[in-house]
């Protein structure tokens, strides 16, 4: 074994053929693996995925079937089986199916922005370019600073008298950006996008690297123009990170919390930009209903993991 | 490739976009008095520390700094003991399990966490009867998966040969760890650090749920509590909630300008090619 394994399938660990170990020690061998120290060391690790990851997916679901509801520590109560009934309910709910829409909408608006943008700046960035660690901090700095705080900034520059609005004079919308039904959910898709591009980027600012600088060579000779090298040669060579990047704005859309919560009120004007997780605080929590929560939970895990799926199967055609 | 004019106008006009909002959030948050006029966004016009009393004397910001810091360390704290020794064990060690722990790992980072919040409050608030408690705040995050998975990721970019000469003097594998291997990486374990820190300082909704008392919010939860609750009977709301949107965003910024030569796509791209 001497070379060094850099890059693997995905999914699997590699399990390097050795010599074989002494005859007393293969039984244990087969049993624990090689290895067996390396359970020890991954055990906390494995208990923590057991008791915060896989026990509360299987407990989701358990919850979605029944006719759960909080009762008081240590009281014995049933809590009977309702088959599909919670499902039904929260399918049925106009709350829901709005909730559920503003995402797409999220979604429709955020991802070709995401994908778009990131790709330019990424490509811009990978040029020889003055002061490039100044632009690097500048488009990551708001990934890596709180939501709340940049709602905080954003409120106050898109509210009624705000910056954005004295700026904009007499093209100000009316009712105001925050208040007004069909300017909400863009917003929040555009404070999301500007708040997340700067991990795309550098997405994209790896995979750039491993596009062949002889593909470029060979277009260019060809007589490609510099527009026609970025679509033929960088869309193409960067299609594993848009896959990554669709996914993860697909997953950011389906957690979408704060932004309803805090930068248009609760999700307002009259759940205009209410997003599911939202709704399924606000039933689950705040109305005392954590089955009908967790089958929202589900049936969004379930939408994600189609998006993510069906988005695979596109980029990775051919 | 050459320079273009072009480019760098675009990345600058960009740029500028980019960080404008945290210097109006500066800017707003020193103003006597809220000023949206477009002549407001210079830095003239007095200057004060009253917007971070007011603040102060609302959400308790030395208490909320505290809350998040001891929520914060917590995380960190977990994933550089649990998270390292089970990079470590996936990278290096052969052991039973390996590849299915492997693939939970991946997994986990799929699944949108939100969907564990139902489940984890009936667990963590009513179950466990941990609201209210630093464990109770850590415990869904107590270590970082994307963290585990970079460590991973240094751990096998290491050549065989150091473990195999360390393994024939005698060197237990955690000494391994210890002794030669972490010493190599750990640029890179800074890099995992920072990714680690900005989940808990930065979250919102878990805290928000686990935590009722105020003494024992973060500051994500206090201020966003402040913004939604409190803020519209105050004289000048936005002046306190800039001061603490300051105060909240400043030691993640700070963390990371500092430390910004770490969090390049060369580092990171260990850490994200699957």
């Amino acid at each position: 074994m001497t070379t060094v394994p850099v890059a693997e399938p995905r999914g699997s660990a590699t399990l390097t053929p050795d010599e074989p170990p002494p005859a007393p020690r293969r039984r244990l061998a087969t049993l624990l693996g090689r290895q067996p120290l390396g359970l020890a060391f991954a055990a906390p690790y494995a208990a923590f995925l057991a008791v915060v990851f896989a026990y509360p997916l299987g407990l989701a679901v358990w919850i979605s079937f029944h006719d759960y509801f909080f009762a008081a520590p240590g009281a014995e109560v049933e809590r009977p089986f309702v088959g599909l009934d919670n499902y039904k309910t929260v399918l049925g709910d106009p709350d829901v199916q709005q909730a559920f829409g503003n995402v797409v909408e999220f979604l429709l608006i955020n991802v070709p922005l995401t994908v778009v943008l990131a790709l330019v700046l990424a490509s811009a960035l990978n040029a020889a370019v003055r002061g490039r660690s100044f632009l690097r901090v500048a488009y990551y700095v708001p990934y890596v600073t709180a939501s709340v705080a940049l709602v905080a900034v954003w409120l106050f520059l898109f509210s009624q008298g705000g910056f954005v609005n004295q700026l904009l004079g007499g093209l100000a919308p009316d009712p105001s950006w925050l208040v007004n039904k069909g300017l909400a959910m863009p917003l929040i898709a555009v404070f999301v996008t500007w708040k997340q591009l700067g991990f795309s980027v550098l997405l994209y600012l790896a995979a750039l690297q491993n596009v062949p600088r002889e593909l470029y060579e060979s277009a260019s000779s060809d007589g490609a123009s510099r527009i026609r090298q970025f679509w033929h040669v960088t869309v193409p060579g960067v299609r594993p990170a848009t896959t990554l990047v669709v996914i993860l704005a697909t997953i950011t859309g389906a957690n979408l919390f704060t932004e309803p919560y805090l930068l248009t009120n609760g999700g307002g004007p009259n759940g205009a930009s209410a997003s599911p997780v939202l709704v399924m605080y606000q039933k689950g929590i705040e109305q005392g209903s954590p089955d009908l929560a967790a089958a929202i939970g589900v049936v969004l895990v379930i939408g994600v993991l189609m998006i993510s799926l069906v988005n695979k199967k596109i980029l990775e055609r051919d | 490739m050459t320079r273009s004019w072009p480019r760098t106008v675009l990345l600058y006009a960009g740029a500028l976009l980019f960080v404008f909002p945290f210097y109006y959030m500066l800017r707003g948050s020193l103003q006597p008095e809220p000023d949206t006029s477009l002549k407001g966004v210079l830095p003239t016009g007095g200057y004060t520390l009253d917007n971070y009393a007011a603040i102060n004397d609302r959400v308790h910001l030395l208490q909320s700094l505290a809350n998040s810091g001891i929520f914060t360390t917590g995380v960190l704290l977990f994933t550089l003991v649990f998270g390292l020794l089970a990079g470590y064990a996936l990278a290096r060690l052969h052991f039973r399990g390996q590849g299915m722990l492997f693939a939970v790992m991946l997994l986990v980072q799929i699944i949108p966490f939100q969907l564990l919040v139902i489940p984890l409050y009936v667990m963590v608030v009513r179950g466990y009867g941990l609201a209210d408690s630093y464990l109770g705040m850590i415990l869904p995050f107590a270590i970082n998966s994307t963290a585990v998975f970079m460590f991973r990721q240094f751990f096998l970019q290491l050549p065989e040969d150091l473990f195999a000469a360390a393994r024939l003097d005698g060197a237990s594998e955690l000494r391994i760890l210890w002794s030669v291997a972490l010493p190599l990486v750990r640029p890179a374990v800074l890099t995992a650090a920072l990714i680690t820190f900005i989940g808990p300082w930065n979250e919102f909704l878990w805290p928000f749920l686990v935590t009722k008392e105020a003494d024992m919010q973060p500051l994500a939860v206090s201020l966003a509590n402040y913004i939604s609750n409190i803020a519209g009977r105050a004289d000048n709301p936005y002046g306190a909630i800039l001061a603490g949107a300051v105060v909240l965003a400043a030691p993640a910024v700070v963390l990371f300008v500092a430390f910004q030569r770490h969090f390049t796509s060369s580092d990171l791209g260990s850490g994200v090619k699957g």
